[in-house]
Protein backbone atom coordinates (compact mmCIF):
# COMPACT_ATOMS: atom_id res chain seq x y z
CA UNK A 1 0.00 0.00 0.00
CA UNK A 2 2.75 2.45 1.02
CA UNK A 3 4.80 1.46 -2.00
CA UNK A 4 1.79 1.84 -4.24
CA UNK A 5 1.30 5.41 -3.03
CA UNK A 6 4.92 6.49 -2.94
CA UNK A 7 6.45 4.84 -6.03
CA UNK A 8 4.66 6.81 -8.77
CA UNK A 9 5.32 10.12 -7.01
CA UNK A 10 8.99 9.26 -6.41
CA UNK A 11 9.44 8.24 -10.04
CA UNK A 12 7.85 11.48 -11.26
CA UNK A 13 9.80 13.71 -8.83
CA UNK A 14 13.13 12.06 -9.61
CA UNK A 15 12.54 12.08 -13.36
CA UNK A 16 11.04 15.53 -13.77
CA UNK A 17 12.40 17.55 -10.83
CA UNK A 18 15.70 16.08 -9.61
CA UNK A 19 16.98 14.95 -13.02
CA UNK A 20 16.32 18.30 -14.81
CA UNK A 21 18.15 20.08 -11.98
CA UNK A 22 21.16 17.80 -12.58
CA UNK A 23 20.98 18.37 -16.34
CA UNK A 24 20.84 22.12 -15.72
CA UNK A 25 23.95 21.93 -13.53
CA UNK A 26 25.76 19.75 -16.09
CA UNK A 27 25.04 22.18 -18.92
CA UNK A 28 26.07 25.17 -16.78
CA UNK A 29 29.50 23.51 -16.58
CA UNK A 30 29.62 22.73 -20.31
CA UNK A 31 31.22 24.94 -22.95
CA UNK A 32 29.21 26.55 -25.76
CA UNK A 33 29.87 25.06 -29.21
CA UNK A 34 28.64 25.37 -32.78
CA UNK A 35 26.61 22.18 -32.72
CA UNK A 36 23.13 20.80 -32.07
CA UNK A 37 22.56 21.01 -29.11
CA UNK A 38 24.95 23.99 -28.88
CA UNK A 39 27.43 22.84 -26.22
CA UNK A 40 30.09 20.25 -25.45
CA UNK A 41 29.96 18.61 -22.05
CA UNK A 42 32.86 19.08 -19.72
CA UNK A 43 33.82 20.84 -16.53
CA UNK A 44 34.41 24.51 -17.20
CA UNK A 45 33.65 27.40 -14.92
CA UNK A 46 33.69 30.12 -17.60
CA UNK A 47 29.93 30.49 -17.86
CA UNK A 48 29.36 30.44 -14.12
CA UNK A 49 32.13 32.98 -13.62
CA UNK A 50 30.65 35.26 -16.29
CA UNK A 51 27.39 35.53 -14.36
CA UNK A 52 29.13 37.49 -11.58
CA UNK A 53 32.18 38.93 -13.37
CA UNK A 54 30.55 40.27 -16.53
CA UNK A 55 29.01 43.67 -15.61
CA UNK A 56 26.01 43.06 -17.91
CA UNK A 57 24.89 39.95 -16.05
CA UNK A 58 25.84 41.36 -12.67
CA UNK A 59 23.62 44.36 -13.40
CA UNK A 60 20.80 42.10 -14.52
CA UNK A 61 21.15 40.12 -11.32
CA UNK A 62 21.21 43.18 -9.08
CA UNK A 63 18.46 44.83 -11.14
CA UNK A 64 16.20 41.81 -10.64
CA UNK A 65 16.81 41.80 -6.91
CA UNK A 66 16.15 45.54 -6.69
CA UNK A 67 12.91 45.33 -8.68
CA UNK A 68 11.77 42.31 -6.68
CA UNK A 69 12.49 44.06 -3.37
CA UNK A 70 10.75 47.24 -4.51
CA UNK A 71 7.74 45.36 -5.86
CA UNK A 72 7.30 43.24 -2.73
CA UNK A 73 7.59 46.37 -0.58
CA UNK A 74 4.97 48.20 -2.64
CA UNK A 75 2.68 45.16 -2.58
CA UNK A 76 3.00 45.11 1.20
CA UNK A 77 2.13 48.82 1.50
CA UNK A 78 -0.90 48.42 -0.75
CA UNK A 79 -1.92 44.95 0.35
CA UNK A 80 -1.69 45.30 4.12
CA UNK A 81 -4.59 47.78 4.56
CA UNK A 82 -6.63 45.75 2.04
CA UNK A 83 -6.00 42.52 3.94
CA UNK A 84 -6.78 44.21 7.25
CA UNK A 85 -10.00 45.69 5.87
CA UNK A 86 -11.09 42.23 4.66
CA UNK A 87 -10.13 40.56 7.95
CA UNK A 88 -12.13 43.20 9.89
CA UNK A 89 -15.25 43.00 7.71
CA UNK A 90 -18.29 40.89 8.62
CA UNK A 91 -17.45 37.15 8.46
CA UNK A 92 -20.17 36.42 5.91
CA UNK A 93 -18.71 39.03 3.56
CA UNK A 94 -15.10 37.81 3.71
CA UNK A 95 -15.39 34.97 1.16
CA UNK A 96 -16.86 37.38 -1.41
CA UNK A 97 -14.12 39.97 -0.84
CA UNK A 98 -11.42 37.31 -1.09
CA UNK A 99 -12.95 36.05 -4.33
CA UNK A 100 -12.82 39.62 -5.66
CA UNK A 101 -9.11 39.74 -4.82
CA UNK A 102 -8.54 36.38 -6.55
CA UNK A 103 -10.77 36.92 -9.59
CA UNK A 104 -8.26 38.92 -11.69
CA UNK A 105 -5.75 36.12 -11.05
CA UNK A 106 -8.06 33.68 -12.83
CA UNK A 107 -8.66 35.85 -15.87
CA UNK A 108 -5.61 35.53 -18.04
CA UNK A 109 -2.29 36.98 -16.93
CA UNK A 110 -1.16 38.09 -20.41
CA UNK A 111 -4.44 39.79 -21.23
CA UNK A 112 -4.41 41.76 -17.98
CA UNK A 113 -0.89 42.96 -18.69
CA UNK A 114 -2.08 43.88 -22.19
CA UNK A 115 -4.67 46.12 -20.53
CA UNK A 116 -1.79 48.09 -19.02
CA UNK A 117 -0.11 48.56 -22.39
CA UNK A 118 -3.37 50.09 -23.59
CA UNK A 119 -3.57 52.30 -20.50
CA UNK A 120 0.02 53.49 -20.63
CA UNK A 121 0.98 53.87 -24.28
CA UNK A 122 1.29 57.31 -25.93
CA UNK A 123 -2.22 57.16 -27.41
CA UNK A 124 -3.55 55.18 -24.42
CA UNK A 125 -6.28 55.90 -21.93
CA UNK A 126 -4.17 57.73 -19.36
CA UNK A 127 -2.61 60.09 -21.89
CA UNK A 128 -5.96 60.61 -23.62
CA UNK A 129 -7.50 61.58 -20.27
CA UNK A 130 -4.61 63.93 -19.44
CA UNK A 131 -4.83 65.59 -22.87
CA UNK A 132 -8.59 65.90 -22.60
CA UNK A 133 -8.51 67.78 -19.30
CA UNK A 134 -5.60 69.89 -20.53
CA UNK A 135 -3.13 68.67 -17.92
CA UNK A 136 -0.51 68.27 -20.62
CA UNK A 137 0.06 69.28 -24.24
CA UNK A 138 2.14 66.31 -25.31
CA UNK A 139 1.60 62.72 -24.17
CA UNK A 140 3.88 61.39 -21.44
CA UNK A 141 6.07 58.46 -22.30
CA UNK A 142 4.80 55.89 -19.81
CA UNK A 143 4.96 52.56 -21.61
CA UNK A 144 8.32 50.76 -21.81
CA UNK A 145 9.70 52.43 -18.71
CA UNK A 146 10.77 51.06 -15.34
CA UNK A 147 7.70 52.77 -13.87
CA UNK A 148 5.35 50.85 -16.17
CA UNK A 149 7.14 47.60 -15.36
CA UNK A 150 6.79 48.19 -11.63
CA UNK A 151 3.09 49.06 -11.92
CA UNK A 152 2.48 45.90 -13.94
CA UNK A 153 4.38 43.72 -11.47
CA UNK A 154 2.56 45.16 -8.44
CA UNK A 155 -0.74 44.76 -10.30
CA UNK A 156 -0.07 41.11 -11.15
CA UNK A 157 1.31 40.04 -7.76
CA UNK A 158 -0.87 42.02 -5.32
CA UNK A 159 -3.22 39.05 -4.67
CA UNK A 160 -0.21 36.93 -3.58
CA UNK A 161 0.37 39.50 -0.82
CA UNK A 162 -3.24 40.01 0.28
CA UNK A 163 -4.16 36.33 0.68
CA UNK A 164 -1.52 35.17 3.23
CA UNK A 165 -1.87 38.47 5.12
CA UNK A 166 -5.63 38.16 5.35
CA UNK A 167 -5.32 34.53 6.49
CA UNK A 168 -3.05 35.59 9.38
CA UNK A 169 -4.96 38.74 10.31
CA UNK A 170 -8.33 37.02 10.50
CA UNK A 171 -6.87 34.39 12.83
CA UNK A 172 -5.69 36.96 15.41
CA UNK A 173 -7.83 37.12 18.56
CA UNK A 174 -9.86 40.39 18.50
CA UNK A 175 -9.98 40.34 22.32
CA UNK A 176 -6.28 41.26 22.46
CA UNK A 177 -6.87 44.54 20.67
CA UNK A 178 -9.92 45.22 22.80
CA UNK A 179 -7.93 44.64 25.97
CA UNK A 180 -5.25 47.06 24.74
CA UNK A 181 -7.95 49.65 23.99
CA UNK A 182 -9.45 49.20 27.47
CA UNK A 183 -6.00 49.81 28.92
CA UNK A 184 -5.80 53.09 27.04
CA UNK A 185 -3.75 52.30 23.92
CA UNK A 186 -4.67 54.45 20.91
CA UNK A 187 -5.39 52.97 17.45
CA UNK A 188 -1.83 53.39 16.10
CA UNK A 189 -0.28 51.99 19.25
CA UNK A 190 -2.63 48.98 19.10
CA UNK A 191 -1.59 48.45 15.51
CA UNK A 192 2.13 48.69 16.24
CA UNK A 193 2.11 46.51 19.36
CA UNK A 194 -0.56 43.92 18.59
CA UNK A 195 -1.92 43.72 15.05
CA UNK A 196 1.38 44.06 13.22
CA UNK A 197 3.48 41.66 15.35
CA UNK A 198 0.75 39.01 15.21
CA UNK A 199 0.62 39.24 11.43
CA UNK A 200 4.39 38.99 10.88
CA UNK A 201 4.36 35.38 9.57
CA UNK A 202 1.80 36.54 6.99
CA UNK A 203 4.03 39.50 6.08
CA UNK A 204 6.99 37.16 5.55
CA UNK A 205 4.91 34.74 3.48
CA UNK A 206 3.52 37.56 1.34
CA UNK A 207 6.93 39.16 0.77
CA UNK A 208 8.45 35.84 -0.30
CA UNK A 209 5.49 34.93 -2.52
CA UNK A 210 5.97 38.19 -4.41
CA UNK A 211 9.78 38.39 -4.29
CA UNK A 212 10.54 34.91 -5.63
CA UNK A 213 8.50 34.91 -8.85
CA UNK A 214 9.31 38.57 -9.59
CA UNK A 215 13.06 37.84 -9.49
CA UNK A 216 12.58 35.44 -12.40
CA UNK A 217 9.84 37.43 -14.14
CA UNK A 218 10.19 37.66 -17.90
CA UNK A 219 6.83 38.56 -19.44
CA UNK A 220 6.10 41.84 -17.62
CA UNK A 221 9.58 43.39 -18.14
CA UNK A 222 9.34 42.37 -21.79
CA UNK A 223 5.86 43.86 -22.33
CA UNK A 224 5.96 46.95 -20.09
CA UNK A 225 9.63 47.57 -19.26
CA UNK A 226 12.09 49.60 -21.28
CA UNK A 227 14.61 47.97 -23.61
CA UNK A 228 17.34 48.74 -21.07
CA UNK A 229 15.70 47.53 -17.87
CA UNK A 230 18.05 44.78 -16.79
CA UNK A 231 16.20 41.76 -15.43
CA UNK A 232 17.67 38.33 -14.93
CA UNK A 233 14.67 36.61 -16.50
CA UNK A 234 15.17 38.57 -19.67
CA UNK A 235 18.91 37.83 -19.72
CA UNK A 236 18.25 34.08 -19.37
CA UNK A 237 15.61 34.15 -22.10
CA UNK A 238 17.84 36.12 -24.50
CA UNK A 239 20.91 33.98 -23.90
CA UNK A 240 18.87 30.89 -24.59
CA UNK A 241 16.61 31.88 -27.47
CA UNK A 242 18.56 34.66 -29.20
CA UNK A 243 22.24 33.95 -28.51
CA UNK A 244 21.91 30.15 -28.19
CA UNK A 245 24.40 30.21 -25.33
CA UNK A 246 22.88 27.36 -23.34
CA UNK A 247 25.72 27.03 -20.77
CA UNK A 248 25.38 30.72 -19.91
CA UNK A 249 21.56 30.53 -19.67
CA UNK A 250 21.91 27.46 -17.43
CA UNK A 251 24.55 29.22 -15.29
CA UNK A 252 22.34 32.28 -14.83
CA UNK A 253 19.50 29.94 -13.85
CA UNK A 254 21.70 28.19 -11.29
CA UNK A 255 22.64 31.54 -9.75
CA UNK A 256 18.96 32.49 -9.60
CA UNK A 257 18.17 29.12 -8.02
CA UNK A 258 20.86 29.62 -5.38
CA UNK A 259 19.59 33.13 -4.63
CA UNK A 260 16.01 31.97 -4.20
CA UNK A 261 16.82 29.06 -1.88
CA UNK A 262 17.08 31.33 1.18
CA UNK A 263 13.68 33.05 0.76
CA UNK A 264 12.08 29.70 -0.12
CA UNK A 265 13.34 28.23 3.16
CA UNK A 266 12.01 31.30 4.95
CA UNK A 267 8.58 30.63 3.48
CA UNK A 268 8.53 27.04 4.74
CA UNK A 269 9.40 28.20 8.24
CA UNK A 270 6.80 30.98 8.18
CA UNK A 271 4.05 28.43 7.53
CA UNK B 1 -11.40 60.16 9.21
CA UNK B 2 -11.38 57.19 11.56
CA UNK B 3 -9.19 54.15 11.08
CA UNK B 4 -11.99 51.97 9.78
CA UNK B 5 -12.83 54.56 7.12
CA UNK B 6 -9.17 54.64 6.14
CA UNK B 7 -9.17 50.85 5.79
CA UNK B 8 -12.34 50.88 3.74
CA UNK B 9 -10.93 53.58 1.46
CA UNK B 10 -7.76 51.57 0.90
CA UNK B 11 -9.81 48.46 0.10
CA UNK B 12 -11.88 50.39 -2.44
CA UNK B 13 -8.71 51.93 -3.87
CA UNK B 14 -7.15 48.49 -4.17
CA UNK B 15 -10.18 47.08 -5.96
CA UNK B 16 -10.23 50.10 -8.28
CA UNK B 17 -6.57 49.40 -9.14
CA UNK B 18 -7.32 45.70 -9.74
CA UNK B 19 -10.51 46.17 -11.75
CA UNK B 20 -10.13 49.43 -13.70
CA UNK B 21 -7.89 47.87 -16.38
CA UNK B 22 -10.29 44.94 -16.67
CA UNK B 23 -13.32 47.19 -17.03
CA UNK B 24 -11.56 49.21 -19.72
CA UNK B 25 -10.70 45.98 -21.58
CA UNK B 26 -14.31 44.84 -21.52
CA UNK B 27 -15.65 48.23 -22.66
CA UNK B 28 -13.13 48.52 -25.51
CA UNK B 29 -13.95 45.05 -26.76
CA UNK B 30 -17.41 46.38 -27.74
CA UNK B 31 -16.04 49.50 -29.43
CA UNK B 32 -16.51 49.70 -33.19
CA UNK B 33 -13.29 51.66 -33.63
CA UNK B 34 -9.85 50.11 -33.78
CA UNK B 35 -8.58 53.05 -31.72
CA UNK B 36 -9.00 52.14 -28.08
CA UNK B 37 -9.55 55.68 -26.84
CA UNK B 38 -12.18 56.78 -29.37
CA UNK B 39 -15.69 55.41 -28.89
CA UNK B 40 -17.48 55.24 -32.24
CA UNK B 41 -20.34 52.96 -31.33
CA UNK B 42 -21.31 49.55 -29.98
CA UNK B 43 -20.17 46.65 -32.13
CA UNK B 44 -19.52 42.94 -31.96
CA UNK B 45 -17.03 42.99 -34.83
CA UNK B 46 -14.08 41.98 -32.65
CA UNK B 47 -16.00 38.95 -31.40
CA UNK B 48 -16.74 38.02 -35.01
CA UNK B 49 -13.05 38.43 -35.81
CA UNK B 50 -12.25 36.20 -32.84
CA UNK B 51 -14.56 33.44 -34.08
CA UNK B 52 -13.10 33.66 -37.57
CA UNK B 53 -9.51 33.40 -36.33
CA UNK B 54 -8.77 29.75 -37.08
CA UNK B 55 -5.20 29.97 -35.74
CA UNK B 56 -6.40 31.28 -32.37
CA UNK B 57 -9.21 28.73 -32.07
CA UNK B 58 -6.91 25.82 -32.83
CA UNK B 59 -4.48 27.10 -30.21
CA UNK B 60 -7.31 27.46 -27.68
CA UNK B 61 -8.47 23.87 -28.28
CA UNK B 62 -4.91 22.60 -27.89
CA UNK B 63 -4.52 24.59 -24.66
CA UNK B 64 -7.77 23.18 -23.26
CA UNK B 65 -6.65 19.62 -24.09
CA UNK B 66 -3.23 20.13 -22.51
CA UNK B 67 -4.79 21.79 -19.45
CA UNK B 68 -7.30 18.94 -18.94
CA UNK B 69 -4.72 16.14 -19.26
CA UNK B 70 -2.00 17.88 -17.22
CA UNK B 71 -4.49 18.82 -14.48
CA UNK B 72 -5.66 15.20 -14.29
CA UNK B 73 -2.08 13.92 -14.06
CA UNK B 74 -1.25 16.56 -11.44
CA UNK B 75 -4.36 15.62 -9.43
CA UNK B 76 -3.52 11.89 -9.46
CA UNK B 77 0.11 12.39 -8.46
CA UNK B 78 -0.47 15.40 -6.23
CA UNK B 79 -3.30 13.55 -4.49
CA UNK B 80 -0.99 10.61 -3.77
CA UNK B 81 1.75 12.97 -2.59
CA UNK B 82 -0.64 14.90 -0.32
CA UNK B 83 -1.94 11.61 1.09
CA UNK B 84 1.61 10.41 1.72
CA UNK B 85 2.53 13.60 3.59
CA UNK B 86 -0.66 13.63 5.66
CA UNK B 87 -1.05 9.91 6.41
CA UNK B 88 2.19 7.95 5.99
CA UNK B 89 4.04 9.51 8.91
CA UNK B 90 7.81 9.51 8.85
CA UNK B 91 8.51 7.46 5.73
CA UNK B 92 12.06 7.16 4.40
CA UNK B 93 13.54 10.30 2.80
CA UNK B 94 10.42 12.28 3.68
CA UNK B 95 12.44 15.52 3.75
CA UNK B 96 13.82 14.96 0.23
CA UNK B 97 10.35 13.99 -0.96
CA UNK B 98 8.79 17.19 0.43
CA UNK B 99 11.65 19.30 -0.91
CA UNK B 100 11.44 17.93 -4.47
CA UNK B 101 7.67 18.28 -4.33
CA UNK B 102 7.79 21.92 -3.20
CA UNK B 103 10.58 22.97 -5.59
CA UNK B 104 8.36 23.83 -8.59
CA UNK B 105 6.04 25.69 -6.21
CA UNK B 106 8.71 28.15 -5.10
CA UNK B 107 10.71 28.52 -8.31
CA UNK B 108 10.04 30.99 -11.14
CA UNK B 109 8.43 29.48 -14.26
CA UNK B 110 11.50 30.43 -16.24
CA UNK B 111 13.68 28.01 -14.26
CA UNK B 112 11.14 25.20 -14.52
CA UNK B 113 10.82 25.74 -18.26
CA UNK B 114 14.53 25.88 -18.96
CA UNK B 115 15.45 22.90 -16.76
CA UNK B 116 12.71 20.72 -18.24
CA UNK B 117 13.59 21.72 -21.80
CA UNK B 118 17.23 20.78 -21.20
CA UNK B 119 16.02 17.43 -19.85
CA UNK B 120 13.76 16.82 -22.85
CA UNK B 121 16.60 17.68 -25.23
CA UNK B 122 18.92 15.27 -23.40
CA UNK B 123 16.32 12.49 -23.43
CA UNK B 124 15.62 13.06 -27.11
CA UNK B 125 19.34 12.94 -27.87
CA UNK B 126 19.74 9.70 -25.93
CA UNK B 127 16.59 7.82 -26.93
CA UNK B 128 15.46 9.55 -30.13
CA UNK B 129 12.18 10.71 -28.61
CA UNK B 130 9.72 11.96 -27.56
CA UNK B 131 9.55 14.91 -29.89
CA UNK B 132 8.85 18.25 -28.27
CA UNK B 133 5.22 19.32 -28.53
CA UNK B 134 1.90 18.85 -26.77
CA UNK B 135 3.24 15.86 -24.79
CA UNK B 136 6.24 17.69 -23.35
CA UNK B 137 4.09 20.72 -22.47
CA UNK B 138 1.62 18.41 -20.70
CA UNK B 139 4.39 16.72 -18.69
CA UNK B 140 5.89 20.10 -17.77
CA UNK B 141 2.57 21.57 -16.69
CA UNK B 142 1.73 18.52 -14.59
CA UNK B 143 5.12 18.82 -12.89
CA UNK B 144 4.67 22.54 -12.22
CA UNK B 145 1.19 22.15 -10.70
CA UNK B 146 1.25 18.83 -8.86
CA UNK B 147 2.68 20.53 -5.76
CA UNK B 148 -0.37 22.82 -5.59
CA UNK B 149 -2.68 19.81 -5.51
CA UNK B 150 -0.48 18.10 -2.91
CA UNK B 151 -0.59 21.15 -0.63
CA UNK B 152 -4.38 21.42 -0.80
CA UNK B 153 -4.93 17.68 -0.28
CA UNK B 154 -2.43 17.46 2.57
CA UNK B 155 -4.07 20.41 4.36
CA UNK B 156 -7.53 18.88 3.92
CA UNK B 157 -6.56 15.41 5.19
CA UNK B 158 -4.54 16.92 8.02
CA UNK B 159 -7.53 19.02 9.17
CA UNK B 160 -9.93 16.08 8.86
CA UNK B 161 -7.82 13.89 11.17
CA UNK B 162 -7.69 10.09 11.15
CA UNK B 163 -10.67 9.41 13.46
CA UNK B 164 -13.09 8.53 10.66
CA UNK B 165 -10.70 6.07 9.01
CA UNK B 166 -10.00 4.46 12.38
CA UNK B 167 -13.72 4.18 13.06
CA UNK B 168 -14.27 2.55 9.67
CA UNK B 169 -11.53 -0.01 10.35
CA UNK B 170 -12.88 -0.66 13.87
CA UNK B 171 -16.17 -1.47 12.21
CA UNK B 172 -14.44 -4.05 10.03
CA UNK B 173 -13.40 -2.17 6.92
CA UNK B 174 -10.15 -3.29 5.34
CA UNK B 175 -7.50 -0.57 4.91
CA UNK B 176 -8.33 -0.45 1.21
CA UNK B 177 -12.06 -0.07 1.96
CA UNK B 178 -11.36 2.64 4.52
CA UNK B 179 -9.25 4.41 1.91
CA UNK B 180 -11.94 4.18 -0.76
CA UNK B 181 -14.98 4.94 1.38
CA UNK B 182 -13.52 7.45 3.83
CA UNK B 183 -10.18 8.98 2.87
CA UNK B 184 -11.02 9.47 -0.79
CA UNK B 185 -14.33 11.11 0.09
CA UNK B 186 -12.67 13.37 2.64
CA UNK B 187 -10.14 14.43 0.03
CA UNK B 188 -12.67 14.87 -2.79
CA UNK B 189 -13.27 18.65 -2.41
CA UNK B 190 -9.52 19.25 -2.20
CA UNK B 191 -8.93 17.08 -5.27
CA UNK B 192 -11.56 19.05 -7.20
CA UNK B 193 -10.11 22.39 -6.10
CA UNK B 194 -6.61 21.17 -6.95
CA UNK B 195 -7.69 20.01 -10.40
CA UNK B 196 -9.25 23.40 -11.14
CA UNK B 197 -6.15 25.21 -9.92
CA UNK B 198 -3.88 23.02 -12.06
CA UNK B 199 -6.21 23.49 -15.05
CA UNK B 200 -6.09 27.31 -14.80
CA UNK B 201 -2.34 27.38 -14.20
CA UNK B 202 -1.83 25.37 -17.37
CA UNK B 203 -4.21 27.55 -19.41
CA UNK B 204 -2.45 30.70 -18.20
CA UNK B 205 1.15 29.63 -18.70
CA UNK B 206 3.26 31.12 -21.46
CA UNK B 207 6.81 30.85 -20.12
CA UNK B 208 7.08 27.10 -19.51
CA UNK B 209 5.23 26.32 -22.73
CA UNK B 210 7.52 28.62 -24.76
CA UNK B 211 10.50 26.60 -23.56
CA UNK B 212 9.29 23.03 -23.80
CA UNK B 213 6.94 23.17 -26.78
CA UNK B 214 7.91 22.27 -30.32
CA UNK B 215 7.08 23.76 -33.71
CA UNK B 216 3.85 21.77 -34.06
CA UNK B 217 2.25 22.77 -30.77
CA UNK B 218 1.48 26.44 -30.14
CA UNK B 219 -0.71 27.03 -27.10
CA UNK B 220 -3.18 29.90 -26.75
CA UNK B 221 -0.97 32.01 -24.44
CA UNK B 222 1.92 31.56 -26.88
CA UNK B 223 -0.23 32.93 -29.72
CA UNK B 224 -1.48 35.78 -27.51
CA UNK B 225 2.05 36.64 -26.42
CA UNK B 226 3.46 36.75 -29.93
CA UNK B 227 0.52 38.95 -31.02
CA UNK B 228 1.02 41.28 -28.05
CA UNK B 229 4.71 41.72 -28.88
CA UNK B 230 3.53 43.53 -32.01
CA UNK B 231 0.80 45.41 -30.15
CA UNK B 232 -2.44 44.93 -28.26
CA UNK B 233 -5.46 44.41 -30.50
CA UNK B 234 -9.21 44.87 -29.87
CA UNK B 235 -9.62 41.23 -30.87
CA UNK B 236 -7.58 40.19 -27.82
CA UNK B 237 -9.74 42.47 -25.65
CA UNK B 238 -12.71 40.45 -26.89
CA UNK B 239 -10.85 37.26 -25.96
CA UNK B 240 -10.15 38.66 -22.49
CA UNK B 241 -13.84 39.47 -22.06
CA UNK B 242 -14.84 35.95 -23.08
CA UNK B 243 -12.31 34.42 -20.62
CA UNK B 244 -13.55 36.66 -17.82
CA UNK B 245 -17.16 35.85 -18.60
CA UNK B 246 -16.49 32.11 -18.47
CA UNK B 247 -14.49 32.36 -15.24
CA UNK B 248 -17.11 34.55 -13.53
CA UNK B 249 -19.88 32.20 -14.61
CA UNK B 250 -17.95 29.20 -13.27
CA UNK B 251 -17.37 31.03 -9.98
CA UNK B 252 -21.04 31.97 -9.66
CA UNK B 253 -21.98 28.35 -10.32
CA UNK B 254 -19.51 27.24 -7.67
CA UNK B 255 -20.99 29.70 -5.19
CA UNK B 256 -24.53 28.52 -5.95
CA UNK B 257 -23.57 24.85 -5.49
CA UNK B 258 -21.59 25.54 -2.30
CA UNK B 259 -24.42 27.73 -0.99
CA UNK B 260 -27.04 25.04 -1.55
CA UNK B 261 -24.94 22.41 0.20
CA UNK B 262 -24.64 24.59 3.30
Amino acid sequence: MRLLVLTPVWVWLCGLVALPACVLAAIALATPADAIPPFTLGVGLDSLAATVLDPFYRDALLGSLRVAALASGLCLLLGYPMALAIARSAPHRQPLLLTLVMLPFWTGFLLRIAAWTQLLRDDGWINAALLAVGATDAPFVLLHTDFAMLVGIVYAYLPFMVLPLQARLSRADPLLEQAAADLGAGPWRRFATITLPLSLPGVVAGLVLVFVPVTGEYVIPEMLGGPGSPMLGRAIWEEFFDNHDWPLAASLSLVLLALLLAPAMLLRRAR
Amino acid sequence: MSRSHLLLASLLGGFLFLYLPIVLLVVTSFNASRLTTVWTGFSLRWYAALLADQHLIEAALLSLRIAAVSATLATLLGGLAGYALARLGRFRFRGVFAGLLAAPLVLPDLLIGLALLLLFVAVEAAFGGPERGALTVTLAHATASLAYVAVVVEARLHDAGTALEEAAMDLGASPLQAFGHVTLKLAAPALAAGWLLAFTLSLDDVVIASFVSGPGATTLPMVVFSTLRIGATPELNALATVVMGVVSAALLLGWAVAGRRR
